[in-house]
C-alpha cells in the first residue's frame, strides 16, 4: 500500500513538472542561438570568406555547430584565443590552409585599389564585394570606398583585366602608433 | 561657494595628490626680455595646428597673401582657420614634416616671405564692451585661436558654453621646468592679458575669476596684481610650486577643491580653464583685429649660447630659431642635411617632462609649441643615450605616490607590457595626463609614460577597428538582405513568365498543328536573317567600345599566358593545322559525321536547322537531301569558327610579344593598331 502511495505521489509530481516544463519550453522559447551572436561579435567582420564560409556570420554559425575555431586568418591568434575562451575549448594554432602569409608586408592592413585607367566597367568586382564598398555601374569606371573596404581580397580574382590591387593603408597622424624601436622618442628629465 | 572664495582669499589652497619638484631651470631665460626676431625667408604652415580637423584651403600656389589673411576656412565647428603670419607668396602646398612625435609629414603651405610685412585691412575695436556675445565668439573663431597651453582645443567651442559658469580659471601656472614663455608674456603684456580676461568675463559671465600662478614668478605676479588691483572679480592665486600644477584637473583641484570625474569636462562642474597666452591672443584678436599668427616660444637649454624667449611667427622653422639663439650645429649652415644624425645634440619640442625629440629641424612652430629645448650632455644625459637603461620594476611604489591622477602606474605598466587592454581601461589609463612624474621618480628608469602612450594609441586604434567591424557587419547584412530580396523578385518574375509561356503554348496547340510548322519555319528564317545582319554590323568598327573591352580582356589573358608563351604558340599552331585537316575529313564524310554528332550531343535536328540557316540562309528547307546538307554546313561553320578563334589568339599573342619590350599598357587597346 505504502509503495503504491509513494509511486502515485512521485508520479503526480513528475506529471506536474513535466507539464510545467512543457509549458515553459513553448512559452519562453528563445528564437535563435545567442552563442552565434557572441561568436560573430568576436570575428573581425572582414567577410573575406577565407574560412570557407560566405562571411563571418555563417562561420560563427558553423563554429557554434562544432566547426574548428582556427580558420579565421584575418583574426589570427587573438581571435582564436577569444573564441576558445568563450567556448571553453583549448586554443589551437591557426589552420595551415587558412594562415596568412607571414611576411611583414602581408600583415599590414590593406584596402583594395582600382587602377582606374584600366577599369573596363564590367561590375564583376561590385558583385564580389561582400560589404558593397565598390562604387560604379556597367561600362563606368569603378572605385573603392576606402573607409568601407575590409581588405578581404575577394574583388581581386574576378577582375578580368587585373586592375585591382591591394594596397597598405597609408600611415597618418591619426592612425600612427608609437613605436619605440623605430624612432628614438626619449623621455627626458 | 563663498567658503571656497574665503579659503582662496586666505590663500589656503587645496592639494592634489602626488606631484614632484624637478629642478626648475627657469633662470636660464627669465632675465631677458622677449626678443623680436627678423623675418625668416620661408614659413611652413601646417594646415592643422590643433585638435580637431583641418580647414579647407582658400589659396593656391603662386597667390600673393597679406599679413593676417586667412589661408583656410573652417567647414566644421572643430576646424580652426590658419592665417598668413606675414605677407608673401605661396610657393608650394605639399607634405612636410610637422611637429609631431611620429616625424610624419602632413599637408603644409610654404610661404615665401617678401619682407614687406604688409597688413591686410584691419578694423580695430576701441570698445569691446559694445560687442555682443555672438560677435566675440565669431571673432575668436575667425582669428583661429586654439588653446595655447599645449592641447590646442579650439577656444571658440570652449567659450561658447550654454551652462552657467561659476569659475573662470586662468592657467598661469606654467609648471614644467625650463619653460618661461607665459611668465615673460605676463611681465610684458599684463594689460593685454587682463583685457583678454575681461573679454572672456563678458562672454562667459562667471561668478569668480581665478588666476592660478606658481610662486616662482614674482615679477609676473606683481605685474598682474598692479593691474587687477581695482578689479574685485579677479583673484590672483599664488600657488606653491609643484609639478604638474598646470594640469587642468590638478589646477581645478587646487583652486576649488573640486574633482572632475573621469570622462567628464570641467564645464559640467561650472568651471572653464583658459591659458594666459590664449587670453592674450583673444585680446589681440578682439581689440586689434590680429589673428593668431605669432606666439612666445622659449628657446632654452645649455646647448644654446643665448637662451631666450622669442616672438616667433607661426611656421618659423625650428632651425631658424635655434640659429637666432646661438645653437652650434653644422646642419644649419648646410640646408641639404635635414635630419639630425644620432651624434648631433638632441632638440626637444615642448618641455623636458612632456616634450618629444624632433628628428628634423625644418619642423615649424605651431599654435601649441611653447618651448624648444636644446640640452647639453651634462644637463640631460638621458637625451643623448639612445639605449634605454630600463631595469626590472622593484615595486617600490614611488610612482603611485607621485601620480597626480591617483592611478597605479606600476599596475598600468604591467598591463601595458602584456597588452591587456581590458585591464588597462579598468585601471583608468585614459585619466593619465602623460605628465611623466612616475617616470621621473622611477629608480629602475622605466620609461613608464612611453608604455602608456603606446597602449593609449593601441586602444584607440582598436576602438576604431571595432567601429569599422560593426559598420562592415551592418553593410554585409544589408547586402545579404538585398540579394535575397532580388532573388525572390527574380524567381517570381520567372514563374510568371513560365506561366505565360505555358498558356501561350496551350493556346497554340489548341489553334491546330497544321499552321504550326509553316509558321515556325518562317520565324526561323526571319531570325536567321536578323542574326546575319547583326554579325555584319559588329564587324564594322561601330562596335568600338566592345572591341576595346574585348581587347582589354584578351590582353589580361595574354598576360597570364605570358609565362608559357612559346609553348602555347607551338601548340596553337599544331591545333590549327590539325583542325584544318579534320575539316577536310568532315567535308568528305559529312553524312556519318552528322549522325555521330547527332548521337553524341543528343539535340533535336531543329537546332541544326537554325544554325545552318544562320550560316547560309539560302539553303531551302524543302530540299530533298536536307539532313545531309545541314550537317555539312554545320561542320563547316564550326571548323571555320574554331580556326578563326585560334588565329585571333595567335595574333594577339604575337602582338603582345612584340609590344612587351616597349610598353605593357599601350594607350590604344586595339591589338591591330599596336603593331603599326
Amino acid at each position: 500500500m505504502n509503495i503504491l502511495i509513494a509511486i502515485l505521489v512521485l508520479g503526480i509530481i513528475a506529471a506536474l513538472f513535466g507539464a510545467l516544463l512543457g509549458y515553459a519550453s513553448v512559452h519562453f522559447h528563445v528564437e535563435g542561438d545567442p552563442i552565434v551572436e557572441q561568436l560573430d561579435a568576436l570575428l573581425p567582420q572582414t567577410q573575406c570568406g577565407q574560412c570557407g564560409y560566405p562571411g563571418c556570420k555563417p562561420y560563427a554559425d558553423a563554429v557554434a555547430n562544432g566547426e574548428a575555431i582556427n580558420k579565421c586568418a584575418p583574426g589570427g591568434e587573438d581571435t582564436i584565443k577569444k573564441i576558445a575562451d568563450l567556448l571553453g575549448v583549448d586554443v589551437q594554432p591557426i589552420d595551415e590552409n587558412h594562415e596568412k602569409d607571414k611576411s611583414a608586408t602581408n600583415n599590414l592592413p590593406k584596402v583594395a585599389f582600382i587602377i582606374e585607367e584600366d577599369c573596363i566597367g564590367c561590375t564583376k568586382c561590385i558583385q564580389a564585394c561582400p560589404v558593397d564598398a565598390i562604387l560604379g555601374a556597367a561600362k563606368q569606371m569603378h572605385t573603392v570606398l576606402i573607409d568601407e573596404c575590409t581588405g578581404c581580397d575577394l574583388c581581386v580574382a574576378p577582375c578580368p583585366v587585373d586592375c585591382i590591387e591591394m594596397r597598405p593603408i597609408p600611415e597618418t597622424i591619426q592612425n600612427w602608433q608609437w613605436n619605440l624601436n623605430k624612432i628614438a622618442v626619449k623621455q627626458v628629465g | 561657494m563663498t567658503s571656497i572664495i574665503e579659503r582662496i582669499r586666505k590663500s589656503n589652497f587645496w592639494h592634489f595628490h602626488g606631484g614632484i619638484h624637478p629642478p626648475e631651470q627657469k633662470q636660464l631665460t627669465t632675465n631677458n626680455p622677449i626678443k623680436h626676431i627678423s623675418l625668416p625667408k620661408q614659413l611652413i604652415l601646417p594646415l592643422q595646428q590643433h585638435i580637431g580637423c583641418q580647414g579647407d584651403l582658400l589659396v593656391n600656389i603662386g597667390d600673393k597673401v597679406l599679413k593676417g589673411q586667412a589661408l583656410t576656412q573652417s567647414s566644421s565647428p572643430m576646424a580652426v582657420p590658419i592665417h598668413a603670419p606675414t605677407s608673401g607668396i605661396i610657393s608650394a602646398i605639399k607634405k612636410s614634416v610637422i611637429a609631431h612625435p611620429s616625424g610624419l609629414s602632413e599637408l603644409c603651405l610654404f610661404l615665401d616671405v617678401d619682407g614687406k610685412d604688409t597688413w591686410r585691412q584691419r578694423k580695430t575695436c576701441r570698445d569691446y564692451t559694445q560687442l555682443s556675445h555672438q560677435d566675440i565668439i565669431k571673432i575668436i573663431a575667425d582669428a583661429g585661436i586654439a588653446g595655447m597651453g599645449g592641447a590646442g582645443f579650439p577656444t571658440h567651442i570652449k567659450v561658447n558654453s550654454k551652462s552657467e559658469v561659476d569659475f573662470l580659471i586662468i592657467n598661469a601656472a606654467e609648471c614644467e621646468p625650463y619653460i618661461t614663455a607665459d611668465d615673460l608674456l605676463m611681465q610684458e603684456q599684463s594689460e593685454a592679458i587682463v583685457d583678454g580676461i575681461r573679454i572672456l568675463d563678458q562672454v562667459l559671465k562667471p561668478t569668480f575669476i581665478l588666476i592660478g600662478i606658481e610662486n616662482n614668478k614674482p615679477q609676473a605676479i606683481t605685474a598682474l596684481q598692479k593691474i587687477t588691483k581695482n578689479i574685485d572679480k579677479i583673484n590672483i592665486c599664488v600657488l606653491p610650486t609643484k609639478y604638474p600644477t598646470g594640469g587642468e584637473k590638478q589646477l581645478i583641484k587646487i583652486l576649488t577643491g573640486k574633482e572632475i570625474n573621469s570622462g567628464s569636462l570641467p564645464i559640467q562642474s561650472g568651471i572653464i580653464v583658459q591659458n594666459v597666452a590664449t587670453c592674450f591672443a583673444i585680446s589681440d584678436a578682439v581689440i586689434n583685429d590680429i589673428p593668431l599668427i605669432k606666439r612666445v616660444v622659449t628657446l632654452t637649454g645649455q646647448a644654446l649660447t643665448n637662451p631666450q624667449n622669442l616672438w616667433a611667427l607661426l611656421g618659423t622653422p625650428v632651425s631658424y630659431l635655434l640659429a637666432q639663439t646661438g645653437f652650434v650645429d653644422e646642419t644649419i649652415d648646410n640646408p641639404t642635411i635635414t635630419t639630425l644624425p644620432a651624434a648631433n645634440p638632441p632638440v626637444i619640442m615642448g618641455g623636458p617632462m612632456m616634450g618629444y625629440s624632433i628628428s628634423n629641424e625644418l619642423v615649424p612652430i605651431i599654435k601649441t609649441s611653447n618651448c624648444i629645448l636644446a640640452p647639453s650632455k651634462v644637463e640631460m644625459p638621458s637625451a643623448f643615450d639612445n639605449n634605454s637603461n630600463e631595469m626590472e620594476c622593484i615595486r617600490c611604489g614611488q610612482c603611485s605616490d607621485v601620480c597626480p591622477s591617483q592611478l597605479l602606474p606600476q599596475e598600468l605598466q604591467w598591463s601595458a607590457k602584456a597588452k591587456d587592454h581590458q585591464q588597462l581601461t579598468k585601471l583608468n589609463l585614459f585619466d593619465c595626463i602623460d605628465c611623466g612624474a612616475c617616470a621621473y621618480v622611477c629608480p629602475s628608469k622605466i620609461p613608464l609614460v612611453q608604455y602608456y602612450r603606446i597602449a593609449k594609441a593601441e586602444i584607440s586604434q582598436q576602438q576604431q577597428l571595432d567601429i569599422k567591424a560593426d559598420k562592415a557587419k551592418a553593410r554585409f547584412e544589408a547586402r545579404k538582405l538585398r540579394l535575397e530580396k532580388e532573388k525572390t523578385v527574380r524567381e517570381e518574375k520567372n514563374k510568371k513568365a513560365a506561366a505565360a509561356r505555358k498558356a501561350a503554348m496551350s493556346k497554340k496547340n489548341a489553334a491546330g498543328e497544321t499552321a504550326n510548322s509553316a509558321v515556325a519555319a518562317a520565324l526561323a528564317r526571319v531570325k536567321a536573317k536578323k542574326e546575319q545582319n547583326k554579325e555584319n554590323e559588329s564587324q564594322i568598327p561601330s562596335g568600338d567600345e566592345k572591341s576595346q573591352v574585348k581587347a582589354a580582356i584578351a590582353r589580361a589573358k595574354a598576360k597570364r599566358l605570358a609565362k608559357s608563351n612559346t609553348n602555347n604558340k607551338e601548340i596553337n599552331e599544331l591545333q590549327v593545322t590539325g583542325n584544318e585537316k579534320s575539316n577536310k575529313k568532315v567535308d568528305e564524310s559529312h553524312v556519318s559525321n552528322f549522325e555521330q554528332n547527332n548521337n553524341a550531343k543528343d539535340k533535336p535536328p531543329v537546332i541544326y536547322n537554325e544554325k545552318a540557316q544562320k550560316e547560309n540562309p539560302l539553303i531551302n528547307n524543302a530540299a530533298i537531301d536536307r539532313k545531309v546538307r545541314i550537317a555539312a554546313a554545320v561542320a563547316k561553320a564550326k571548323a571555320k569558327v574554331k580556326a578563326k578563334k585560334q588565329q585571333e589568339k595567335l595574333a594577339v599573342i604575337n602582338n603582345e610579344e612584340q609590344n612587351q619590350p616597349n610598353d605593357s599598357r599601350p594607350d590604344n587597346p586595339k591589338p591591330n593598331s599596336e603593331t603599326k
